[in-house]
C-alpha cells in the first residue's frame, strides 16, 4: 500500500520536475528568424550550385579543358568551345596563336550532389560556389543553368 | 451505410505500418498480423528507396562515390564518409596526416552527437511527447551550424578526401565548439530532469521491447542496440582505427534489454562523445591536413580490403574488392541498421502496437541506410 502511494508522489513529482523546465524554458529568447523577412548571413563555405568567375577583361577564367565535366560524378557539367586565332607579339614580331574560347557551360543542378569535386579539379581558379540557396520552383527547366548567361546577367 | 464488419473473436487481421507513416521515420513498411491491439505476427518489407549505392561504387571513380556515403544516413553522414575514406587509404595505402585525424574524429563524434540529439527528440516524439524534439533541435542546430562553417554543408557532408580534408579547420570553429561543450552538459541534465524522469517515459519503456543479447549477436546487431543488451562491443575500441587510441573514453553498457536501456546508453554516448571532442581539440596538432605524396589518379593494387568504423547507428562495415582499375570490383556496404531493423520481427511478437512502435523508435532506425 506504502509503495503504491510513493509511487503516485514520485510521479506526480516527476511531472512537476518537467513541467518546471518547461516553464523556466517559456522566458528564454527566441531562437529562431521569422524567414522570408529576415534571413541569416550564409557561412563564407556554404555550397550552393557553381557559377563561373570572370577575369579583368569580363571573360570568364574558363579555358575549356573539361577537368569539371571528368570529375563530376553525376554528368551534370556540359560545356563547349570553340577555336579562336588571336595575335600576340613575341620578341617583337607577331605570331598567330590558337586559344579555346567557352561558348557554351551548361549545369543540370537537378541531378548535382554539390560535392565541389568540380571547384577542386579545376586548376584555374574559374568556377565557385556561390551563396544562392533560395532555389524553389515547379519547373525542372528552371534548373539547368546557363552560367556563361549568368555571368553576363551579373555583369549588366 | 454499408453494414458493419464484424470480426471474429479468433480471427486475425493485417495492418499495413508504413510505407508512408510517421512512426517509421521514413519509407518502411511494417506488414502485421493483428489479434486484436497484439501483434501475431510482424514481416519488415524493405526497398521502397533503394538507389543502388553498390553498384554506383563499382561503375565510378573512388573520388566520384564520395558524395554517396553522405546520403546513406543523413543524420550521421561523417561516420560513413570516415569508413570510406579509411578503407579507400588502407587500399591505396595513403598516409593521412596526424591533424587531419584529429579534425576527422573532432567532426564524427559532433555528428555522433547532433544524431542521437535528433533521434532523442523523434523518440520522445513517437512516445507522445513533442517538445524535448524543439529543445534537441536548438542544441543541435549549434553543431550544424559549426559543421556548416567548415564543410559547406549541413546534412549531406562531403568533407573528407582519401589522404586528409576538404579544406582546415578556423580558430572560430575551436571557439564555437569549446562554447558548446558546456552548453550541451547543460542540456543533458535538462533532459535528464524532463524526459528521463518522466514516469509516463518511464512506464512506457521499462521492462518493455526486450532484446537478448543472443538475439542481437544472431542477428548481427550493433551499436547502441547491443550495448543495450549488455554486449560491451564498440569499434572504437575494439578494433581501433583513426586516433581513438589516444582518446580517453568508455563505453557505455546496460544490462536490462529493455527500450530504456537503449535509450540511457545513447543519453550517455553523448556524453563519451563529448570527452572525446574535449580532448580532441586539447591535443590538435598543428600540421598539414593533407599528405605531400599522393597519387593523382587512385588505382589501389589487387586485394579485398575490410575497414569498419562505429557510426551513430553501429558498426558500419565496407568492403572494397579491387581489380587494380580506377573502379572498384566489388564495393559493399554493410550498414548497421539492416541488422537492427531486422530482430523488429522477432522481437515485437506478442506486444501491444503501441509498445512495439515504442521498440521500433529505440532502435533508431534510418531507412535510406537500411535500403542504401
Amino acid at each position: 500500500m506504502g509503495a503504491y502511494f510513493s509511487e503516485i508522489f514520485r510521479g506526480l513529482q516527476s511531472l512537476a520536475i518537467g513541467m518546471g523546465i518547461t516553464f523556466k524554458e517559456f522566458f528564454q529568447p527566441v531562437v529562431t528568424v521569422p524567414y522570408p523577412y529576415k534571413t541569416i548571413k550564409m557561412s563564407a563555405r556554404y555550397r550552393g550550385h557553381i557559377e563561373l568567375i570572370e577575369n579583368e577583361e569580363g571573360t570568364p577564367n574558363c579555358v575549356a579543358c573539361g577537368m569539371c565535366q571528368r570529375a563530376c560524378p553525376s554528368g551534370c557539367i556540359s560545356l563547349a568551345s570553340k577555336s579562336v586565332e588571336y595575335e600576340v607579339e613575341v620578341k617583337g614580331e607577331m605570331k598567330t596563336k590558337k586559344k579555346k574560347v567557352l561558348t557554351k557551360y551548361n549545369l543540370n543542378f537537378t541531378t548535382c550532389s554539390l560535392c565541389g569535386s568540380c571547384v577542386e579539379s579545376c586548376n584555374f581558379g574559374a568556377i565557385e560556389f556561390s551563396k544562392e540557396y533560395n532555389l524553389a520552383s515547379s519547373r525542372k527547366e528552371d534548373f539547368h543553368f546557363d552560367l556563361l548567361e549568368r555571368l553576363k546577367e551579373r555583369n549588366s | 451505410m454499408s453494414a458493419p464488419i464484424h470480426i471474429r473473436p479468433d480471427e486475425t487481421f493485417t495492418l499495413n505500418v508504413g510505407p508512408q507513416h510517421p512512426a517509421t521515420h521514413g519509407v518502411l513498411r511494417v506488414k502485421m498480423e493483428m489479434d486484436g491491439e497484439y501483434i501475431v505476427k510482424a514481416e519488415t518489407v524493405l526497398g521502397y528507396i533503394h538507389r543502388m549505392h553498390e553498384l554506383m561504387g563499382e561503375n565510378r571513380t573512388y573520388p566520384q562515390v564520395l558524395p554517396n556515403l553522405s546520403r546513406l544516413d543523413y543524420l550521421g553522414a561523417l561516420g560513413y564518409t570516415h569508413g570510406h575514406v579509411l578503407a579507400v587509404e588502407r587500399a591505396a595505402g595513403i598516409e593521412v596526416p596526424e591533424r587531419a585525424e584529429y579534425i576527422r574524429a573532432i567532426t564524427v563524434e559532433l555528428n555522433r552527437v547532433a544524431s542521437h540529439l535528433f533521434w532523442f527528440g523523434a523518440f520522445v516524439m513517437d512516445l507522445g511527447g513533442f517538445t524535448p524534439l524543439m529543445y534537441a533541435i536548438e542544441d543541435r542546430e549549434y553543431i550544424l551550424d559549426m559543421l556548416e562553417a567548415i564543410t559547406g554543408s549541413r546534412l549531406t557532408y562531403c568533407y573528407y578526401r582519401f589522404g586528409g580534408l576538404y579544406n582546415d579547420i578556423d580558430d572560430d570553429f575551436i571557439a564555437a565548439a569549446k562554447a558548446f561543450i558546456p552548453r550541451l552538459r547543460k542540456s543533458l541534465k535538462k533532459y535528464d530532469g524532463l524526459v528521463t524522469g518522466n514516469i509516463i517515459f518511464r512506464k512506457r519503456l521499462e521492462g518493455i521491447g526486450p532484446i537478448s543479447a543472443e538475439m542481437c549477436r544472431k542477428y548481427g546487431a550493433t551499436g547502441p542496440v547491443a550495448r543495450g543488451s549488455g554486449i560491451d562491443f564498440d569499434v572504437r575500441k575494439n578494433e581501433p582505427y583513426s586516433v581513438y587510441p589516444e582518446f580517453d573514453f568508455d563505453i557505455p553498457v546496460y544490462h536490462e534489454c529493455d527500450s530504456l536501456a537503449r535509450y540511457k546508453v545513447r543519453m550517455d554516448e553523448m556524453e563519451q562523445s563529448l570527452r572525446i571532442i574535449e580532448q580532441g581539440l586539447e591535443k590538435l596538432p598543428d600540421g598539414p591536413i593533407m599528405p605531400k605524396k599522393k597519387p593523382k589518379l587512385i588505382k589501389p593494387p589487387k586485394g579485398d580490403y575490410y575497414q569498419a568504423v562505429e557510426t551513430a547507428r553501429g558498426s558500419f562495415g565496407i568492403r572494397i574488392v579491387s581489380d587494380g582499375t580506377k573502379n572498384a570490383y566489388r564495393f559493399k556496404l554493410r550498414s548497421p541498421t539492416y541488422s537492427n531493423m531486422h530482430m523488429f520481427d522477432e522481437a515485437c511478437e506478442g506486444m501491444m502496437i503501441m509498445d512495439a512502435l515504442a521498440m521500433m523508435g529505440s532502435l533508431d532506425l534510418v531507412i535510406p541506410e537500411i535500403d542504401r
